[in-house]
């Protein structure tokens, strides 16, 4: 393993601990493509179907079932799933770029789906910014330009824009590239101007459809990066659609498993791979350094009569790895405290077998 | 690296692929050898029975009934409303157009003996014009090219033929651009209006004329809008295509941050296009460049009526001329309107020092074109074109020469060989197809029809093959369709050796792709002035001519298909010991059908409209009871007949061969 690996997410706080009202809310959602596809979710008979199965029997599509979620402010919420998932489909379904069939969108309490065109080009203009795999830059305009489009929409005048969207060049760093076209630049910089172009309107909410997926594997560590400390920096709620389990691990607070349209498992990475829901996540979560994502939490023993409590203390969200080298330094089991309250003790048979690879999924 | 990337491909949900359907086991080749043998058979012994054949001066009812509507027409075109307050209103229009520009630069106006701007005029603001949206060194070619025209002793009819051209470019694009915008945002009118223009491009240049004239009379206002309908077409698709090819990612990017469809449209759709609709309004140019010279048939004024009158009294040198004027036009045009779409690309980013100077070059520029635009309109020397046109005598001189003496010393050669395709292929063929019994080629052609491109092609054919024994004109039908048939054989010939030539040495595509392009860009009928003078007017004039027209076409297509195979199918022959004929024979022709049956489809179409132009010079059939409707008035119905009757076999051409390259697709 390189050192990349060792890049883990400070967890920045799971949702249970994070107070307010959620930002985006999501109620059974539904997205069915086809012939009368309206009445598909309305069906007690048609919605247990399989996918395949409501092909079979009414030639519709679902590509979103039932879905719902919320995304709590600040959050980095992750949805992941393969191709034809309905990931993406869901991520457009958020600002209507894709017209949902049934269920609620709730942002800050209003529900998008009843807001009409004026009230939706209105929240797209200021509240939601997208960003694609594919960029979708205006080759015909220069890279500034590109960043100051959705202002231009908005009608603001061409000297402020210029001057935000200069500003927005510098924070995604590609200063000195403000007159360049999109195709001079490489694939990693363009998608910079894809960020900058989000972020120029100062939106409430980020959404990313696998915006690194067209970018080979360094970049892509680049700008996983760069999102991550532009999540430091402006704390943008966002909404990051991959289907690169790594990538979601790196970036998420919690992460959405979908399959088939449906929700599999909706948590954090540690849940994930501590507590897979069925096989399916379990799979996935197969490959994955476990020292790597667990936490103490998950591996510790309760302690019993005759273990020694006089060991060092560390924190239960402390990730496996790096408590690796203080457990197997310390001649005792380390005792596992929360706000002073014992929860329970990791020896080095604890840690060794999930360093080995062997805990649990054999 | 910790890559977990799950892009493992989705299992559920992939249809195992059905086993293939038996497969027929009796070859196509073999249904269409019998169906031939069996033609032969019944021909031999049904020979000259029921052949419909109809003499040069003979009418059908439906011909006198066209002439009957011609004349009644005639009679009520100031009374009755449609024509007081519809057509006629357009021709008002169109001819107050055309007069406009023909007084602005090509015609003298009632109170001028010259128009308002002169030659020099005219070749400072071509050159400016080409300057600004092309570049300098089409700007020196547009006037190089404009002078020569000017020393030919054509200036006049060249400036006629501009300003036809332009005026019904003007009237193509005021309808086709928005109607392709339209187009490339509406699915729904997209899949409207495309079997329209798939049927109105099939169509020969020829056929648009008649119709135009029974509404429009004869003249340069029918000759624009016919060249305005003609030339449309291209722009609307072209348009529909670009704003359609606009990356979906880029229109929902634009979506997503609350454009309205106006700005989706303003600022994304209308700018990311641009390029592709400036090579839309090159194809609508060159298209009405063609037809402009056409239209001279309906007494359009111009370089084509130069040509028309000298191919009509064989006068080889004039017509030379003429043509070749035709052609440094269509070079100048094409070039300029080329650079023009070629600059959208190249401006931006570029910088050159010269961009920094753009500006104030321009203005400088404007202002030495007006200045000469003023002196050309003031002084006479600036006005008409100094010089007797000596430099076009001589032309029509030396050509005409040359010509006596290919005449006088190849004739050997030339007859020979002219003779020998003339009797070896054509005469047989034609034979069998106007020899037979009408009922008996029809069967043949709808049972062709069926083999070849399904059944529903069979019943296309089967419709066409009923009107056209309904037109009248079957037999000078069938005379077309073997002229036709005999030149498509040729271009095929051609197109399969030339073009895997070029689809196998990038050297040779180089070297060969220039001269093609540069081949399409010609009207066809500038094609039939050199082979006039190397075969004299006959029948075979028109099928040589119409080979070298459609070949180029024929032969990029074959060379695009067999340059698609994949490189490692080619490898991976190779590696199993393939020598280069195998390779061609079993690997690269069988796997570009599809293109050569498009090859096969655009030939005939290119041929059909090329044959019948040369009804012009002696090919007679279809195309010559055409052109002797628009000059005869009681043969007027019987024109009509036979450009409807061009119309079908066109049709049943494109329908056969389009349901066969879709099988071939397959």
């Amino acid at each position: 393993m390189t050192p990349a690996t060792t890049e883990v997410p400070q967890r920045r706080g799971t949702p249970q601990d994070s107070a307010g009202t959620p930002v985006i809310s999501v109620r059974e959602l539904w997205k069915v493509f086809g012939p009368k596809a309206d009445q598909v979710p309305g069906s007690e008979e048609l919605r247990g179907l399989t996918r395949r199965e409501l092909m079979d029997r009414t030639g519709c599509t679902a590509a979103v079932r039932d879905v719902s979620f919320d995304v709590a402010p600040g959050e980095v919420f992750v949805v992941m799933g393969l191709s034809g998932s309905g990931k993406s489909t869901l991520a457009r379904c958020l600002t209507r770029l894709i017209e949902p069939t049934a269920g609620e969108i709730l942002f800050e309490g209003e529900n998008i789906r009843d807001a009409d065109a004026g009230r939706l080009r209105e929240l797209r203009r200021s509240k939601f910014s997208m960003v694609f795999q594919h960029f979708g830059l205006l080759p015909h305009r220069r890279v500034v330009d590109n960043v100051a489009f959705g202002l231009e929409i908005r009608g603001m005048g061409r000297a402020e824009r210029t001057k935000r969207a200069l500003e927005v060049v510098e924070l995604v760093g590609l200063s000195g590239y403000e007159s360049s076209y999109p195709d001079q630049l490489s694939g990693g910089m363009q998608q910079r101007v894809g960020l900058a172009r989000a972020l120029a309107g100062d939106p409430d909410v980020l959404l990313f459809d696998e915006p690194f997926s067209a970018l080979d594997p360094l970049i892509r560590r680049d700008m996983q990066n760069e999102v991550i400390r532009l999540h430091h920096e402006v704390g943008k709620t966002m909404v990051f659609i991959t289907h690169d389990l790594s990538e979601a691990l790196k970036l998420g607070d919690r992460i959405l498993i979908m399959r088939d349209g449906r929700t599999v498992q909706c948590g954090t990475g540690d849940e994930l791979v501590g507590a897979p829901a069925d096989d399916y996540v379990r799979d996935f979560v197969r490959d994955v350094p476990r020292g790597d994502v667990l936490t103490l939490r998950w591996i510790m023993r309760p302690a019993e009569p005759d273990d020694p409590l006089d060991g060092p203390e560390l924190g239960p969200d402390v990730v496996v790895k790096e408590a690796t080298r203080a457990v197997l330094a310390a001649e005792k089991p380390v005792k596992v405290v929360e706000d002073g309250k014992l929860l329970g003790i990791v020896g080095d048979e604890e840690i060794l077998a999930v360093v080995a690879g062997q805990e649990g999924d054999a | 690296m910790m890559t977990v990337a799950m892009e493992k491909p989705e299992k559920t949900g992939t249809v195992e692929p059905a086993p293939a359907r038996r497969v027929r086991t009796v070859n196509r080749a073999v249904v269409v050898a019998a169906i031939l043998v069996l033609w032969l058979v019944l021909f031999a012994v049904l020979r000259g029975k029921q052949t419909l054949s109809l003499a040069a001066a003979d009418l059908t009812d439906l011909h006198r009934w066209f002439n009957d509507v011609n004349d009644s027409i005639g009679a009520d075109r100031n009374s009755n409303p449609l024509f007081l307050y519809f057509f006629n209103e357009i021709r008002l229009v169109i001819d107050t157009l055309v007069t406009f520009v023909q007084e602005l630069i090509s015609q003298p106006s009632t109170d001028r003996p010259v128009p308002q701007i002169g030659w020099l005029g005219v070749v400072g603001i071509v050159g400016y014009v080409s300057w600004a949206v092309g570049n300098w060194r089409v700007a020196l070619l547009a006037v190089a090219g404009f002078t020569f025209l000017g020393l030919q002793g054509l200036w006049q009819e060249s400036m006629d033929t501009l300003a036809l051209t332009l005026s019904a470019v003007f009237v193509a694009l005021l309808f086709a651009l928005p109607l392709g915008v339209w187009a490339g945002l509406s699915e729904r009118f997209h899949r409207i209006v495309t079997p329209f223009l798939d049927f109105m491009q099939t169509m020969p240049t020829f056929v648009y004329l008649a119709p135009l004239t029974l509404f429009f009379l004869i003249g340069p206002a029918s000759a624009t809008i016919a060249t305005a309908i003609y030339a449309a077409p291209p722009a609307i698709r072209i348009t529909a295509h670009a704003i359609r090819s606009v990356p979906r990612t880029t229109v929902e990017a634009a979506d997503s941050m609350g454009a309205t469809r106006r700005q989706t449209l303003l600022k994304v759709l209308l700018p990311m296009s641009k390029r592709t609709v400036v090579m839309g309004v090159n194809q609508t140019i060159m298209a009405a460049l063609a037809m402009v010279t056409i239209a001279a048939l309906i007494d359009a004024p111009g370089l084509g009526k130069t040509v028309v009158q000298a191919l009509q009294s064989l006068d080889v040198g004039t017509a030379f001329n003429a043509g070749l004027a035709i052609v440094v036009m269509a070079i100048v045009l094409d070039r300029v309107t080329t650079a023009a779409s070629a600059r959208a690309e190249t401006a931006r980013g570029s910088d050159s020092p010269f961009l920094k100077w753009r500006r104030q070059l321009l203005a400088a520029g404007a202002v030495v074109t007006v200045v000469l635009a003023y002196l050309s309109h003031t002084y006479v020397w600036a006005a008409e074109f100094p010089g007797d046109g000596g430099i076009g005598s001589s032309i029509a001189k030396t050509t005409a020469d040359v010509t006596t003496w290919a005449q006088d010393n190849l004739s050997g050669l030339t007859n020979a060989f002219r003779d020998a395709l003339t009797n070896g292929l054509l005469n047989p063929f034609q034979t069998v197809l106007t020899d037979s019994p009408w009922w008996l080629v029809g069967a043949a052609l709808v049972a062709l029809g069926t083999v070849l491109g399904g059944w529903r092609a069979g019943v296309t054919t089967a419709v066409c093959v009923g009107l056209l024994v309904g037109t009248g004109v079957w037999s000078d039908g069938m005379t077309t369709l073997a002229s036709t048939a005999v030149a498509t054989v040729l271009v095929m010939l051609l197109g399969v050796v030339l073009g895997v030539w070029m689809g196998r040495s990038a050297l040779v595509d180089r070297l060969l792709r220039p001269t093609l392009d540069a081949a399409q860009v010609m009207p066809p009928f500038v094609y039939l002035v050199p082979f006039l003078a190397l075969f004299g007017a006959t029948r075979f004039t028109a099928i040589v001519a119409a080979v070298v027209y459609a070949a180029p076409v024929a032969i990029k297509i074959i060379a695009d298909g067999v340059r698609a195979v994949p490189e490692t199918t080619v490898e991976a022959a190779t590696s199993t010991g393939c020598n280069t004929w195998q390779i061609i024979t079993k690997v690269q022709l069988p796997m570009s059908r599809g293109a050569l049956t498009l090859a096969t489809n655009q030939g005939l179409i290119y041929v059909l409209s090329m044959v019948v132009v040369g009804g012009l010079v002696g090919a007679g059939a279809l195309g010559y009871d055409v052109v002797a409707g628009f000059s005869q008035g009681q043969l007027y119905g019987k024109g009509l007949a036979a450009g409807l009757a061009i119309v079908l076999l066109g049709v049943m051409f494109d329908r056969i061969t389009q349901a066969a390259a879709r099988r071939a697709g397959a």
